[in-house]
């Protein structure tokens, strides 16, 4: 159920260059499950910026009844919602849109799971929940630079890790998908999280696996009233058919949607 | 007794706030989170003849205080509106009042024939002021003959009262709501969104795919309010006020400069609940401000106070 909940911060703190992990208690948790969805985030009870921020959920934790995001701070919306110090309320809408499917892996096969940048975060939770099933799991996350690594060591306790990053400064020189290519084992599902040139890149590789690619789009109500955020489909690609991806994704199938 | 309660041409309100239309889609998302049967009315997204896809993205861009929005008006089309939407909203004790739009005078009367038919749609709101297509919509709300024409056309076919929801973009919104009330209007819907655009500071391009797009949220709430005021004066139709309203108290002041009945549109995204709370609220207000009920409240800037006198007392 989606619901508007005034969750408390428990904590903040930047993790890499503008990136910030701010976790999150409030009665939301109990509606959350499925990774890969997003929370709207209202970062000021003033009217600038006007709407709300969606931001995917990187981790669950039932138990504490907390969740995790992470966030580029980037422009006025991201900058106040950098400034929250913990015990102070956040305004939150969700859990809102379609996640990564855990279903889609069965107990004992590989799933890689490939980020780049910003949105290496809801691969995180959906690493967790593999891993818990059962399924293999490789992580494969792509940065700019050195200083914008983050998450790293997480991953690596959940399976093998790569790092990438476009100026060598860290980890492999390159992009996610010179290792995707290279990888010696077959996976039996991708699931990636990132620039919209990247996830092409995915699609477009041609992979014998199940592909599910997270969009990303300048939203308006988040929950599929406004029309703002729709794409068309693969198979109609100029016609009339659409999907919004705010409900009917983030998450896609690679070639549901033209990206 | 309610003290909410609106009586409009088609319209009996329980309350008078709704969901403007391009806000509330057909409903189904909002009915998640609520009861539909505490609203007033649903002003339901704008249909045209034949299915749009709309606009390229970005649709949506920003400025303090208000939206920018450039959807142009995605819809399916006619027969699946009336075939699927509003079969789906007929569980709903609620008037729905259809945005009727097209690019051709053929079209707004091909939709209205068929969509003032479906059982649930108790008025028709006649949009002549949509900013983001190429042809029609804003085209027919900025000329007075071509506006009175319209809706006289559309009267003529309708088989609910037509209210026409009118484009702040003109330089003379009475002759624009003189000329439409001339046509046979039986109200009146405004504001809609005000044409504005913003620029990206890397790209010196602007953010909409569509370059300019319709102005909306509380940033336009004193234009909508100066012009219901001027227009509630000089035509003998009630109107739909609506313009940025977030809260209750805004509600107020639109009957305060003329309207009727309100519809709340951005806020709607950012306070998926705007609607309900509102409701909620008014009677509380009204209270605070002295009136038995929310109609003692319409035209209260420019109506001289003798007349309301007798409620007061």
């Amino acid at each position: 159920m989606i619901i508007n909940d005034q969750c408390t911060v428990v904590s903040q703190q930047q993790i890499a260059e503008s990136i910030f992990e701010l976790v999150l208690s409030g009665k939301i948790v109990e509606e959350m499950n499925e990774p890969g969805r997003f929370v709207h985030i209202k970062v000021t009870e003033g009217l600038d910026p006007m709407l709300r921020r969606p931001i995917s959920i990187a981790a669950i934790n039932k138990r504490s009844n907390e969740f995790t995001i992470i966030y580029r701070k980037q422009g006025r919306g991201t900058s106040l919602l950098a400034n929250k110090k913990s015990g102070e309320t956040v305004d939150i809408l969700g859990p809102l849109g379609n996640g990564f499917s855990v279903a889609e892996a069965n107990i004992g096969e590989t799933a890689v799971l490939v980020g780049g940048g910003i949105g290496v975060p809801p691969l995180y939770e959906l690493a967790k929940q593999l891993v818990t099933k059962g399924v293999k799991v490789i992580s494969i996350l792509g940065f700019q630079s050195q200083s914008a690594v983050f998450y790293e060591e997480k991953f690596a306790s959940l399976g093998e890790t790569y790092v990438t990053t476009v100026d060598g400064t860290y980890g492999k020189k390159g992009f996610v998908t010179d290792i995707l290519g290279g990888l010696v084992v077959q996976p039996d599902v991708i699931y990636s999280c990132g620039p919209t040139p990247m996830l092409k890149a995915i699609e477009k590789g041609q992979y014998a696996a199940k592909v599910f690619l997270s969009l990303e789009e300048r939203m308006g109500c988040g929950i599929g009233a406004c029309f703002a955020c729709v794409c068309h489909t693969k198979d109609d690609p100029a016609g009339h058919t659409y999907k919004k991806v705010c409900t009917d994704g983030p998450v896609f199938e690679a070639g549901e949607v033209a990206i | 007794m309610s003290r909410l309660n609106i009586e409009l041409p088609g319209l009996s309100l329980k309350n008078p706030v709704m969901p403007a239309s391009g806000c509330f889609g057909f409903g189904k998302e909002y009915s998640q989170l609520y009861d539909l049967n505490v609203l007033g009315a649903i002003m339901i997204k704008a249909t045209t003849p034949e299915p749009r896809f709309g606009n390229p993205t970005p649709r949506v861009a920003e400025t303090p205080g208000g939206m920018l929005n450039a959807i142009g008006l995605q819809n399916p089309g006619l027969e699946k509106v009336v075939s699927e939407e509003l079969p789906w909203l007929e569980q709903y004790e609620v008037p729905i009042i259809a945005n009727v739009a097209g690019s051709t005078e053929e079209d707004y009367v091909r939709v209205a024939e068929v969509i003032s038919k479906a059982p649930n749609v108790h008025a028709l709101e006649l949009n002549i002021s949509c900013p983001n297509v190429k042809t029609g919509g804003i085209a027919f709300g900025t000329d007075p003959e071509m506006a009175k024409n319209l809706t006289k056309k559309v009267k003529a076919v309708s088989e609910v009262p037509v209210y026409v929801k009118l484009s702040p973009n003109v330089s003379n919104i009475v002759s624009i709501a003189k000329a439409v009330e001339d046509g046979g209007a039986d109200g009146l819907t405004m504001i809609n969104t005000l044409l504005g655009m913003r620029l990206d500071l890397q790209t010196g391009k602007p953010i909409l795919a569509n370059r300019t797009g319709g102005l909306s949220g509380p940033v336009v709430k004193p234009v909508a309010l100066r012009m219901i005021y001027e227009v509630s004066q000089q035509v003998h139709i009630p109107i739909i006020g609506m313009g940025g309203i977030q809260s209750a108290e805004d509600v107020i002041e639109f009957f305060y400069a003329g309207a009727s009945a309100v519809a709340v549109g951005t806020q709607n995204f950012i306070d998926p609940f705007v609607c309900p709370t509102i409701i909620d609220e008014l009677p509380q207000l009204l209270t605070q401000l002295g009136y038995q009920h929310i109609s003692e409240c319409t035209g209260r800037s420019w109506k001289q106070h003798e007349q309301f006198a007798y409620h007061r007392a």
